[in-house]
């Protein structure tokens, strides 16, 4: 609970920052603008047409993302994948970082809590790399922006390294420990 | 309104259809939770939008593809991968400032490699990963995702 207030108090200072910062956006724009009133027609006319493209699908992303939140709650995905092995864990990962929503930050508590579960290195690289970039909202906002070619492409080689980099990681980091366990008593802070 | 846009809408209102079916103090719930986030990333969304307007409208074509283009080679990779990971914006946000940069000129690769930095890399955020996971996983995870994340765009690059 603790934890949680110190969540909520974050993001209200989060908005308040963002919001002056927002003004201080505005008057820097209202300045250059003046100065240049050349510039005014095509910085004014490029902004709105990124605005109403956003608008059109900010609505429905908001949603999807509300709506994962609530059905996906964190301790299930904490108890499914603190209980798969295998490669098949892996994937699961994937699966599972790419439903919930929120920030990264938000996902570490997470995989810190497998960890202590025990779950496997790879699936839990997995997971965080799942949670960071194919979340499904977010892949729908890269599909209204860049298109299909370009998110349907990156989405095939991000699961593709992802899982890659889950399995490398785990050999680094068990070769490591065995490593450090021989050397048992010897210099330890010395090895990283 | 484009395809993509009414997919997308669609898709929303379906899901809500078929939740609120299931279960309507969850759906009521869920559209709590999507008011509030809706407000909190208003402001960041505006500030990119406008942010983008200038950098269209101010900075020529040419001087952007000089820096992230075509002919920046590897130096401007290594650029925007890095700019990538140290910027903290919200995720959502990185598509439509990506799209901007691919229209003012910059290539393929450089796009795919900053939204893959931006989202995976997090160095505001290490010290908080550092805690949570310890120094080994969140540095392997940190390092080799910059790794990756130029791997992928690089290939992004060649079959786009």
């Amino acid at each position: 609970m603790k934890d949680y207030d110190k969540e909520k108090r974050h993001k209200e200072r989060d908005i308040k920052q963002d919001s002056i910062l927002l003004g201080v956006t505005l008057i820097i724009t209202i300045v250059l603008l003046s100065i240049f009133p050349d510039k005014r027609e095509a910085v004014i006319t490029k902004s709105w047409e990124f605005f109403i493209e956003m608008i059109l699908i900010l609505p429905a992303v908001i949603v999807l993302m509300g709506i994962f939140s609530v059905f996906v709650p964190k301790e299930m995905v904490v108890k499914y994948l603190g209980k798969t092995a295998g490669i098949k864990a892996v994937f699961l990962g994937i699966l599972m970082g790419a439903l919930p929503t929120g920030p990264l930050y938000v996902a570490f508590p997470m995989a810190s809590a497998l960890l202590k579960k025990g779950a496997q290195i790879s699936c839990i690289i997995a997971f965080l790399s799942a949670w960071a970039c194919i979340k499904i909202p977010q892949e729908l906002v890269e599909l209204q922006f860049l298109g299909a070619k370009f998110m349907a492409a990156r989405l095939i080689l991000t699961i593709i390294f992802v899982v890659i980099m889950g399995i490398l990681i785990e050999r680094l980091i068990e070769w490591n420990d065995k490593k450090e366990s021989k050397s048992i008593g010897g210099k330890d802070d010395a090895s990283i | 309104m484009n395809t993509t846009a009414i997919f997308i809408n669609v898709f929303a209102i379906g899901c809500l259809i078929f939740i609120f079916i299931k279960d309507r103090t969850k759906t009521k719930q869920a559209l709590t939770v999507a008011l509030k986030s809706f407000f909190r990333i208003l402001p960041i969304v505006l500030i990119i939008i406008i942010f983008i307007g200038l950098l269209l409208g101010f900075v020529p074509q040419n001087q952007i593809s000089k820096i992230v283009g075509e002919q920046a080679g590897f130096s401007g990779v290594l650029v925007v991968a890095l700019l990538g990971a140290f910027l903290h914006i919200p995720s959502l946000i990185s598509f439509p400032l990506a799209a901007s940069l691919l229209k003012s000129g910059a290539s393929i690769t450089s796009i795919a490699v900053f939204i893959t930095t931006l989202t995976m890399i997090g160095v505001v955020t290490l010290p908080l990963e550092i805690r949570e996971l310890g120094k080994k996983m969140a540095f392997l995870r940190n390092g080799i995702s910059f790794i990756i994340a130029i791997i992928i765009g690089i290939i992004m690059g060649a079959i786009l």
